[in-house]
C-alpha cells in the first residue's frame, strides 16, 4: 500500500535522514533565490525593510506549506492537462486569504505589501514546489520540502533586507543602528540601496559568496 | 490511493472538467469565506487609518506612530472638532444635527440623497457631497488648524487625502494621502511624508482668491519666493497633474472655496 514514489519507504510521519535533507537542503546547498534562482522578482521589490521582507516570508512559508499540503492530497486526482491550472487556484486562494488575513490584522504593512503579496501567485519557487515535488510525493514530505524551500527564500530575503535598510537608511527594524550624518552623526546613508537595482547587487554578491564559501554549488561545464 | 487513481481515467474529459469545477467551487467557497468574515476588522482598521491621517496631517501624530483605537479617540477628544460643511453656501452644519466624525463622506457623495453631479472638472470628480467634513485643531482656545478631506482620479484610481491649512485659510500645514492606486515607486511617492513635508508653507491662493497651488515639473523655489508651486513627482506627471486638479477643485468654489471665505471673514460659528 506504500505509495511512496521513488523511495519505497512505507512510513509517513517519521523523521528520519532522509526527511532531515529534504527540509534542510533548500536552505543552503539547493536555496531557491541563490542555487535555482526562483522568486527573484519579489527578492528585489520588497527587501528595502526587514519587516517587510519578514510579513512576505512568512507569506510564502504558509503559503508554499499550504500549498504543497493540498496538491500533494490530491495529486493522483489531478487530471494531466490541467494540473498546472488547478495549483495555480489553489495558491491564488491561499495568497487572497492570506492577503485578507493581513489587512485585517497588520493594515499599515497590508497597504505597502498588498501589491507584492499578490505576487507570491506568480513566485515560480512555490509553483516549482507544487509541480515539481508535491504532485510526486505523500504529504508529509511534500509539507516539508515546501517549509524548507520557503525557509531558504525567508533566509535570502532577509538578509538581503537587513544590508538594505542598515547601508540605505541606517536602520534595522526601524531601530536606528547607524547614527546618520544629517542627525548629527557619522553615518552617511547610501540612498542606492533603498532602490531595487541594490536588490540585485546584494543578491549577486551574496551569490558570489556562497560559491566560493561552498565550491560545492559551482556548476561544472 | 492506488486504486483511486486506477478506478477511474483522470484524464477523461468528463472527469477533468467536473474536477476543474469542485476545485473552482472550493476555492471560491474559501476566499469568499475569508473576505466576509475578516470585511467588520478590515472596516474597522481602515477607518483608523484614515483618523490617523487626519492627526498627521495636522501634526498631531507622526506616520510611523503605532496608534490603536484608544490612543486616535483621546487625541480626538482632547484636539480635534469635527464638523460638517454644506459645501454650496459654505455654512456649517450645527454641532448636534449630525455626528460628524461619524459622518461617512464617500457613502454621501454616491448616495443621490445626499449629494448631486458635479459640475465640469478635470480632477475625475463626478459627484459631489452636499456636506462634506472639516475638522477644527485647536491646541489652545482658537482654532489654530483646518483639516480637509480631498479626493479626486489619479493615474490608476481615486486617491484619497488631508490637507491641513494655518488659520488664515491660505497657507499649507501638512498634507497626507491615506488611500491611493498610483505606481508603487513612481505615484506611489504622494503618500511620501518626505514629499508631503515640500507642502509646508506654501500658499493656495493667488491675490484674487483663486486657487492656484500648482505641482510643477522640477523643482520649485522656497515657500516664500515661490509661494504657489510645489515640487514634481519624477516620472509621475499624471499624478502630479492629479495633485494639482484635485486640490485646485476641493479649494476652489465648488469645493470648500464659499466656505473657507466665511471662516476668513469671521462669519463661520465655530
Amino acid at each position: 500500500m506504500s505509495t511512496v514514489i521513488g523511495s519505497g519507504r512505507p512510513a509517513r510521519f517519521t523523521f528520519g535522514p532522509n526527511e532531515r535533507a529534504t527540509l534542510t537542503d533548500p536552505l543552503i546547498a539547493n536555496n531557491p533565490i541563490t542555487v535555482q534562482m526562483l522568486g527573484v522578482c519579489s527578492a528585489l521589490a520588497i527587501t528595502t525593510r526587514v519587516d517587510n521582507a519578514v510579513v512576505m516570508s512568512v507569506g510564502v512559508i504558509l503559503v508554499a506549506m499550504i500549498a504543497s499540503l493540498a496538491v500533494s492530497l490530491i495529486r493522483e486526482r489531478i487530471p494531466t492537462a490541467i494540473r498546472i491550472i488547478v495549483q495555480l487556484a489553489i495558491i491564488a486562494s491561499l495568497v487572497t486569504v492570506f492577503d485578507q488575513v493581513l489587512e485585517a490584522t497588520f493594515y499599515e504593512i497590508s497597504l505597502e505589501l498588498s501589491v507584492f503579496v499578490g505576487l507570491i501567485i506568480t513566485n515560480c519557487m512555490v509553483l516549482g514546489r507544487a509541480e515539481g515535488y508535491a504532485m510526486r510525493h505523500p504529504p508529509f514530505p511534500a509539507v516539508l520540502d515546501a517549509l524548507g524551500n520557503a525557509l531558504g527564500y525567508a533566509l535570502i530575503l532577509i538578509v538581503v533586507a537587513a544590508t538594505r535598510e542598515l547601508l540605505g537608511v541606517g536602520k534595522l527594524l526601524g531601530f536606528q543602528v547607524l547614527p546618520l550624518t544629517r542627525d548629527g552623526g557619522w553615518y552617511e546613508p547610501n540612498g542606492l540601496m533603498v532602490l531595487p537595482p541594490s536588490a540585485l547587487f546584494v543578491i549577486g554578491l551574496l551569490i558570489w559568496a556562497m560559491r566560493t564559501w561552498w565550491p560545492s554549488l559551482v556548476e561544472k561545464d | 490511493m492506488a486504486e483511486a487513481s486506477t478506478a477511474r481515467d483522470v484524464n477523461a474529459p468528463g472527469y477533468t472538467i467536473r474536477f476543474a469545477l469542485v476545485v473552482c467551487l472550493i476555492c471560491a467557497a474559501v476566499v469568499a469565506t475569508a473576505a466576509v468574515l475578516l470585511e467588520p476588522r478590515q472596516a474597522a482598521n481602515a477607518r483608523l487609518y484614515m483618523e490617523k491621517n487626519v492627526l498627521i496631517a495636522a501634526g498631531l501624530a507622526e506616520p510611523g506612530d503605532d496608534l490603536s483605537i484608544a490612543d486616535v479617540d483621546a487625541l480626538f477628544n482632547r484636539y480635534v472638532e469635527a464638523r460638517l460643511v454644506d459645501l454650496e453656501t459654505g455654512e456649517l452644519v450645527p454641532e448636534n444635527a449630525v455626528d460628524a466624525r461619524a459622518f461617512d463622506q464617500r457613502a454621501a457623495r454616491s448616495d443621490p440623497e445626499s449629494s448631486r453631479p458635479a459640475p465640469a472638472n478635470k480632477a475625475g470628480i463626478h459627484r459631489l457631497p452636499e456636506r462634506a467634513v472639516v475638522y477644527f485643531i485647536r491646541r489652545d482656545e482658537a482654532v489654530d488648524e483646518l483639516v480637509l478631506a480631498v479626493e479626486g482620479l489619479g493615474m490608476w484610481g481615486t486617491m484619497y487625502g488631508f490637507v491641513s491649512l494655518d488659520p488664515d485659510a491660505n497657507t499649507v500645514r501638512g498634507l497626507t494621502y491615506y488611500e491611493h492606486r498610483e505606481t508603487p515607486g513612481l505615484g506611489a511617492e504622494v503618500a511620501s511624508p518626505v514629499w508631503q513635508r515640500v507642502w509646508q508653507g506654501r500658499k493656495i491662493y493667488d491675490d484674487q482668491w483663486r486657487a492656484r497651488i500648482t505641482v510643477i515639473k522640477g523643482i520649485a523655489g522656497s515657500p516664500e519666493d515661490d509661494p504657489l508651486h510645489v515640487d514634481g513627482l519624477s516620472g509621475a506627471t499624471v499624478t502630479s497633474n492629479a495633485v494639482t486638479n484635485l486640490m485646485q477643485f476641493w479649494l476652489g468654489p465648488h469645493g470648500y472655496g464659499p466656505f473657507l471665505d466665511r471662516f476668513r471673514n469671521g462669519e463661520a460659528d465655530t
